[in-house]
């Protein structure tokens, strides 16, 4: 029997408010336990909750960019459940009434398109964290309790696990596009969790799901999904049957394995939070986050095809991320040729990134430094090959491209007198390959092309190499 | 007479014409308190040596010049609000070592203006119960007679007003605490309407329910408390940004032309005769005064008591689940791992009332039952509020008995609790409908224990309630009669 997989993602985001949801404690990441804390996150007694009006703001943009309809009256529920981390014994989050609902996102399989369904995004608070001590005792941090988080649910559309990526790298896109998150995957900014089932190719019943915890990569999260269908296909090609649980991915093993604990079987005994009152979101509110909205990687992308003329290819790298897409277009307008400042920003630039293991956000050339560079290549001042030197050197000293050309001497020679000497030279020093040439052996152009350079230090201008070459040889 | 036996606004003509000093009062309360809460048992915690602190300071700040109407006023709280530095306890075991790390807003409030705390009142744990005999702490005794209960769960602030160990403390009402040992107490007790007065720093019983609200000796007084506490708080969501009125101007328009209803649905026959007598001596005051009566009807009123102990305990269960010996509070000992630790202290520090009510909430929101019981309960509650709505479109305001029955013995109904519950049977109602109420002094049972009167108000009807106590205040004594200690 062949089987067809399904699979569903809820994922959390976390917010990149200064303070938290519910109080005005900062989210700040990596600060002393405790620290970031006071009487409502730590949930003392006479402690009340009072919300934070960003997050309702950045759900609205979150819903807006992923085609959802905002829910006029939003409504907080508690989720009762005991659990040391979570100092309240319940997690404020939304219920019945979700902010976000009904929304999509069109992910590329191949090259068709597939439209993936969001079912809802709701507002919730985060937990503490447990930390457990050589001694076998454990301590609570309450610093992340309270940190705003939006949970993304989403049909169960996907049926690969590369669907599941390309789902998942999209609404990670769209939300550093909207500034609403860092990104940060390793701190758990961008986390999700999987519901896999299988079911037989041709069935319309979905098999029973199990649900992967809190996996925070793209790699781990492909790596994750692909284990458990081919363990949930094992099992039922061995006459076993797949029970609904919680399992945790080790990414150590590759593996996942079954979590029992808190979260089986549970009732939370969901109920409005009397001390919070309904939100109520304005048509004039919904309309004013609508204009505020950055401009989404869709709409970049088709701009970059008409303003730059760049093709798909290009257009689709640089808009990956916003700040590639701000660093190539500040550099593009400074220097006025597009093409080739998207080639240096995907090819020297994002090799130099990689090399270096560094983020865009740490890079030491500016957008306005490459396009001094690219200005010199395109005045003819510099070549390609003296241009990379160059880069190099701004990027371990800093400083403007002209300057360094002009200190160092790289600027380029086109004194045809200069030039012709050089050629004349390496022609006579070379008699058989000149003859070759003229035989009808056009290769050995390049050949030539390349005594000259290295004659001239890589600094002659290659137009003028090229035509007084084309002329010599000729005889 | 004793500086103790005296009202706020005596106190405070005298304190501003330098006739005496904060810490003269101060320590004529506390004395007050020494040779007679042995038998009373109101007080859980004294804070005698702040207290003088705080008087010495108050009196240098009058003498500065700078005194705002609770400067130097000895006050005391009930021990459900949070007081920085000082034991607050709930009268639960489980906060028994809690000392509070900050202030709740209502008592911060008049804190700011110079007010000097006596200390911390006994009550039913966590709010839970109507007879204050449910306390970690022992039960407080009424002070017209120490075999009977002071009324809950305010009871220590009652019994500490009756007994004349402060001129005027806090309590709060979620199904009539306040009023009802007010009543009992024969003391002025005001549950403000909901949202009026910041929950913030009050230990949560019912959310939707609570409310904080002053008892004191007459109805100025507790329109001076009310002038001091109410308004919003940006820390409590569901305060309402609305002004405050000046309370104690409005006291003086009288009842006259006021149109007062009579629900007939408080009026019922098992109505204890002591109780009914002085029901009808009130209306015929009213009735003097000016006051025009017409009955009403509350038809959901019957249904008010199973509403509430849905909603209330629904929401005890959440509210209380922080009480887990984790990370402040009771914390059992010698436990086997996690859910060992949060089983024993909860079982350790909990006392049976909670315990019951936790478990009833917990009932009434688990799958399965959460539409038949609280989702019912909620609607019905609304219904409860529009019958309010109703009566209010043809009345300024209502006027009731506070409870069934006079105060009842110490250990008559701990054993049926059901009979306890009904004993809120018409205080209830008003928490529900978030609307305000007052209990005055309006007779006295043919045994000598105290009956108040119930007069309910609009949403944000204070000055209409308080006005109308005010005028039956003035043409009856019964607020000057004084237990014998
Ligand atoms: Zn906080």
């Amino acid at each position: 029997m062949r089987f067809q997989p399904v699979i569903g993602l809820e994922v959390h985001v976390q917010l990149k408010t200064d303070s938290k949801i519910f109080c005005g404690c900062s989210t700040r990441f990596g600060a002393e336990p405790n620290l970031n804390t006071c009487p409502v996150c730590l949930a003392l007694p006479g402690a009340l909750p009072v919300l934070n009006q960003k997050v309702v703001e950045f759900a609205i943009m979150a819903g807006l960019a992923t085609n959802c309809s905002i829910s006029p009256t939003n409504i907080f529920a508690r989720k009762n459940y005991f659990y040391p981390d979570l100092p309240k014994g319940y997690q404020i989050s939304q219920f019945d009434l979700p902010i976000c609902l009904a929304g999509h996102l069109d992910i590329a399989v191949g090259d068709q398109t597939k439209r993936i369904g969001i079912t809802r995004i709701h507002m919730e608070e985060d937990a503490g964290k447990l930390v457990h001590g050589q001694d076998g005792g454990s301590g609570v941090d309450l610093n992340r309790a309270g940190t705003p988080l939006l949970e993304v649910v989403s049909e169960p559309d996907m049926r690969t696990a590369d669907e599941a990526v390309a789902y998942l790298k999209k609404l990670y896109q769209i939300v550093t596009y909207l500034g609403i998150c860092d990104g940060n995957m390793e701190e758990g900014s961008f986390r999700c969790d999987a519901n896999v089932s299988v079911m037989p190719v041709g069935s319309d019943t979905f098999g029973t799901r199990a649900e992967i915890k809190n996996v925070n990569s793209f790699k781990f999260v492909k790596a994750a999904i692909d284990y458990e269908i081919a363990r949930q296909i094992e099992l039922i090609e061995d006459g076993g049957k797949v029970v609904q649980e919680t399992r945790l991915f080790d990414p150590n093993k590759g593996v996942t394995r079954s979590m029992r604990g808190k979260e089986e079987a549970h009732d939370y005994r969901y109920f409005p939070d009397p001390d919070l009152v309904p939100v109520v979101i304005s048509d004039d509110w919904i309309k004013r986050v609508k204009r505020e909205l950055p401009e989404l990687p869709e709409v970049k992308f088709n701009r970059f095809l008409t303003e730059y003329s760049l093709p798909e290819y290009d257009a689709d790298v640089l808009t990956s991320s916003r700040t590639l897409a701000d660093y190539f277009e500040q550099c593009a307008q400074t220097c006025t040729n597009a093409k080739a400042a998207a080639n240096w920003v995907m090819g020297e630039l994002t090799r130099s990134l990689n090399d270096n293991g560094i983020s865009l956000e740490q890079c030491p050339v500016s957008p306005a430094q490459l396009a001094g560079l690219i200005r010199l290549i395109d005045g003819g001042t510099i070549s390609g090959t003296i241009a990379k030197k160059v880069f190099e050197e701004i990027w371990k000293n800093g400083g403007d491209a002209a300057a360094i050309v002009e200190q160092q001497g790289l600027a380029q020679v086109s004194d045809t007198g200069a030039i012709e000497a050089a050629i004349d030279q390496i022609m006579a020093a070379n008699m058989g390959q000149v003859e070759e040439y003229r035989g009808g052996k056009d290769k050995v152009f390049g050949f030539f092309v390349g005594q000259v350079m290295k004659a001239m230090k890589g600094k002659a201008n290659p137009a003028v190499v090229n035509d007084l070459l084309k002329q010599k040889l000729a005889g | 007479m004793e500086l103790y036996e005296q009202t706020i606004h005596d106190l405070q003509a005298q304190l501003q014409a330098r006739q005496v000093s904060s810490v003269e009062i101060t320590n004529s309360f506390l004395n007050r308190i020494e040779s007679t809460d042995q038998s009373i048992n109101a007080f859980i915690t004294v804070t005698k040596e702040q207290a003088l602190l705080d008087a010495a300071a108050a009196d240098q700040r009058i003498a500065a010049g700078d005194c705002a109407p609770l400067t130097g006023i000895p006050v005391a709280l009930k021990d459900i609000f949070l007081t920085e530095g000082v034991r607050t306890t709930c009268a639960s075991k489980m906060l028994d070592n809690f000392i509070a790390p900050y202030d709740a807003t209502a008592w911060a409030r008049i804190k700011s203006q110079g007010a000097v705390l006596l200390g911390k009142l006994n009550q039913d744990e966590f709010a839970m119960g109507s007879s204050c005999e449910n306390s970690a702490f022992g039960p407080t005794r009424n002070p017209w007679n120490r075999e009977h209960i002071p009324g809950g769960s305010s009871g220590g602030s009652a019994a500490a007003i009756a007994a004349q160990q402060a001129v005027a403390t806090l309590g709060t009402d979620t199904g009539g605490s306040i009023r009802q040992p007010a009543s009992h107490c024969g003391c002025v007790g005001l549950k403000p309407t909901y949202g009026r007065v910041s929950r913030y720093g009050v230990i949560a019983y019912a959310s939707s329910l609570d409310q904080v609200g002053p008892i004191t000796r007459d109805v100025t007084d507790a329109a001076l408390l009310l002038e001091a506490i109410a308004g919003h708080d940006p820390k409590d969501s569901t305060s309402v940004d609305c002004p405050v009125p000046n309370y104690t101007a409005a006291l003086k328009q009288g009842v006259k032309g006021l149109k007062i209803g009579l629900p007939k649905e408080y009026f019922i026959d098992g109505l204890d005769a002591d109780v009914q007598q002085a029901m009808d001596q009130a209306i015929a005051t009213y009735r003097r005064l000016g006051a025009e009566f017409v009955e009403v009807s509350l038809p959901h009123t019957n249904y008010a008591v199973a509403t509430y102990y849905l909603i209330a305990t629904a929401e005890a269960s959440s509210n209380l689940a922080r009480y887990e010996g984790v990370r402040f509070g009771h914390r059992a000992k010698d436990t086997a791992g996690l859910i060992d630790l949060m089983m024993q202290s909860r079982s350790e520090g909990f006392g049976a009332e909670v315990k019951r009510r936790i478990m009833l909430g917990t009932y009434a929101l688990s799958s399965g039952y959460y539409d038949a019981y609280y989702i019912k309960a909620q609607k019905v509650r609304t219904l409860i509020q529009q019958d309010f709505i109703e009566a209010f479109k043809s009345v300024d305001l209502l006027l009731t008995p506070v409870a069934p029955t006079p105060a009842f013995r110490i250990g008559e109904k701990t054993a049926d609790p059901l009979q306890m519950y009904l004993s809120d049977i018409f205080t209830i109602p008003v928490n529900l409908a978030g609307i305000c109420g007052i209990s005055v002094p309006a007779g006295a049972s043919s045994t000598g224990l105290p009956i108040g009167l119930q007069l309910l108000g609009r949403p944000f009807g204070e000055e209409t309630i308080l006005r109308a106590a005010f005028d039956f205040e003035q043409a009856t004594d019964w607020h000057t009669k004084k237990a014998a200690l």
